[in-house]
């Protein structure tokens, strides 16, 4: 397949919570080895939208489709089998426990009854973590407890164990919340990682800041609507921000028209 | 040797505490503490305590709670000993009390569950109603099975190898396979990350309702197992049989060192717990103390067990 075909393309996709319409009229789409950051305030509709993609929520309306082929009886569990990781907003780790337990949450190695296979687990979370994902710190280690981590690690455990399933798109929902500097330019990093292995990602953050460096497109939501789409080479940081504020005003976006709507 | 102290210290630690209490004892009454009748006495009883508690270890570290195991044994132990006075056959009887018993668990995982009530109140309205129904139907009067004695059925679960009651194998052999499943199987890790974080669980795809009734149901399966004990050893089935465990499995699991939130748990922990308890009352009336001694020892060594734990570094996150 080559890299400018789409992986993901929502059609029409609409949604309403009674009679809020929490989505209407989403057509979006995310190529191959493309990096998406999805801008939009609290309540604009960006967490509806990702729990639609990874199968958490089903449209009112609209079709999916994955690799060119429509998406049926979608779930959160088939989202996963065709490769589609996310790093929720909790970072869904169990914190008492260890990293190469944490690492294999839901999907260990395990023989037919069911035992899991911890040395094998032990030493693909080592190779994870040391040569992949480059973590020098002493305190990650396979047996270290997560919740004793750095919000910084905890983020990058639950990254690389999005990679490690060598997800053809990760989701990232609000990676860089409650971070500090240090470790959000650590995540940012991760999410730099994610295209170099030619995957492709979609990171949502209210931060434009933190977006508009690493990622290839804006897509901005609001009120349940995309209101914009950017190629970061048509737009400079302080374009999108003057947008953003129109948005945040009157919710619509100058330009939009123009936007690349697929 | 130092990593492995590291990673079980609340395990090294309940070890210490038990060999403190038996040196105590020992000392106080050399005398009983080497003969070897005591430990037969105490390992006649002792495998239903052991049975029970690394049960309810499963149930703690999901977060999750069950007070009805108690009237679980009751109901499986009338099931139990009406049938085999009914039929003449012990295994009919067992067979039928290890279906009843994980079907009363199994409701309690579905009102857990699919009704969504709190498993500390529903587990304990299910511990009356389900004693209230025992008491209704038998108003009262008990069963005997005196003519099991000495039978196959009777020796393969309360007879004795040499001198020591086989019920004793039976309580280590399920403490292992416990074990087993709690620390090597995807059952016992799924139970944990529950009982840590339900949300990233299901996040994670894991069904946490179907291990949540799973959870339930092996705690009925367990209370039924339990039960089978609690009639054979007396030969006799009472109405009340069970009643009495509740507070004494639970202070097992906890003074084992499974922490009352939820997440982590021991089962080697579990299983000295039930070693302390176990010993504990026969200690205090070998000590030369009257048996009312006893409920307070028993406060004073859980008090002391979760201050140790407290120092041992087990604290909430």
């Amino acid at each position: 397949m080559g890299t400018h075909e789409n992986l993901l393309k929502l059609v029409n996709i609409g949604k309403s919570f009674g009679n809020i319409v929490a989505l209407k009229d989403i057509n979006f789409e995310i190529g191959n080895n493309e990096i998406i950051g999805l801008l939009g305030d609290n309540g604009a509709g960006k967490s509806t939208l990702i729990k639609i993609i990874t199968g958490v929520y089903k449209p009112d309306v609209g079709e999916m489709f994955w690799k060119g082929e429509k998406l049926k009886g979608y779930s959160a569990t088939k989202a996963r089998e065709i490769g589609i990781q996310t790093v929720f907003q909790d970072r869904a780790l169990a914190e008492q426990h260890s990293l190469w337990r944490n690492i294999f949450m839901g999907h260990e190695i395990s023989g037919r009854f069911g035992f899991i296979n911890i040395k094998k687990q032990k030493e693909e979370t080592k190779k994870l973590m040391t040569e992949i994902m480059g973590f020098t710190s002493s305190a990650v280690t396979p047996d270290a407890i997560v919740g004793k981590m750095s919000g910084g690690e905890r983020q990058g455990v639950a990254i690389s164990r999005a990679l490690y399933f060598n997800a053809d798109l990760v989701i990232l929902d609000e990676p860089t919340t409650g971070l500090s500097l240090k470790e959000t330019k650590r995540v940012l990093e991760f999410i730099e990682g994610i295209k170099e292995r030619h995957k492709s990602c979609i990171f949502i953050s209210h931060n434009i800041y933190h977006v508009y460096p690493i990622v290839d497109r804006i897509v901005v939501v609001d009120r349940g609507k995309i209101v914009g789409s950017f190629n970061k080479c048509d737009i400079s940081l302080e374009e999108l921000v003057e947008k953003l504020y129109l948005v945040a005003e009157s919710g619509k976006m100058c330009g939009a028209s123009e936007a690349y709507m697929p | 040797m130092k990593n492995l102290f590291q990673k079980n210290k609340m395990e090294f630690s309940v070890i210490g505490a038990f060999i403190i209490i038996m040196l105590a004892f020992f000392i106080a009454n050399p005398t009983v503490f080497l003969s070897f009748n005591t430990y037969k006495a105490v390992f006649t009883v002792l495998p239903i305590t052991i049975i029970l508690t690394v049960a309810l270890v499963f149930m703690i570290s999901s977060g999750e709670l069950d007070l009805s195991f108690p009237s679980i044994i009751g109901l499986s132990a009338w099931t139990f000993a009406g049938l085999t006075k009914l039929t003449g056959n012990p295994y009919i009887g067992m067979f039928a009390a290890l279906v009843v018993g994980s079907l009363a668990g199994l409701i309690n995982g579905l009102l857990v569950t699919k009704l969504k009530l709190s498993s500390l109140v529903a587990t304990l309205g299910m511990n009356f109603l389900i004693r209230g129904f025992i008491m209704i139907f038998t108003q009262g009067f008990g069963i005997s099975l005196l003519f099991l004695k000495d039978t196959l059925f009777y020796n393969i679960f309360v007879g004795h190898i040499g001198n020591l009651p086989i019920q004793m194998i039976w309580g280590i052999l399920f403490a292992i396979f416990a074990w087993l499943l709690f620390n090597r199987h995807k059952f016992g890790a799924y139970v944990c990350y529950i009982g840590d974080n339900t949300m990233s669980s299901k996040e994670m795809g894991i069904k946490v309702d179907n291990i949540k009734i799973l959870t339930f149901t092996l705690v009925g399966f367990t209370a039924s197992f339990a039960s089978i004990f609690v009639v054979l050893i007396n030969q006799m089935f009472w109405p009340t049989a069970g009643e009495g465990y509740l507070l004494v499995i639970l202070s097992a699991v906890f003074l084992g060192g499974t922490p009352t939130w939820g997440g982590i748990g021991t089962i080697v922990g579990g299983l000295v717990g039930a070693f302390i308890i176990g010993f504990l009352e026969t200690g205090i009336i070998a000590s030369g103390l009257t048996g009312f001694y006893t409920q307070f020892f028993f406060g004073l060594i859980i008090i002391f067990s979760l201050i140790s734990h407290r120092f041992a570094g087990l604290t909430k996150k």
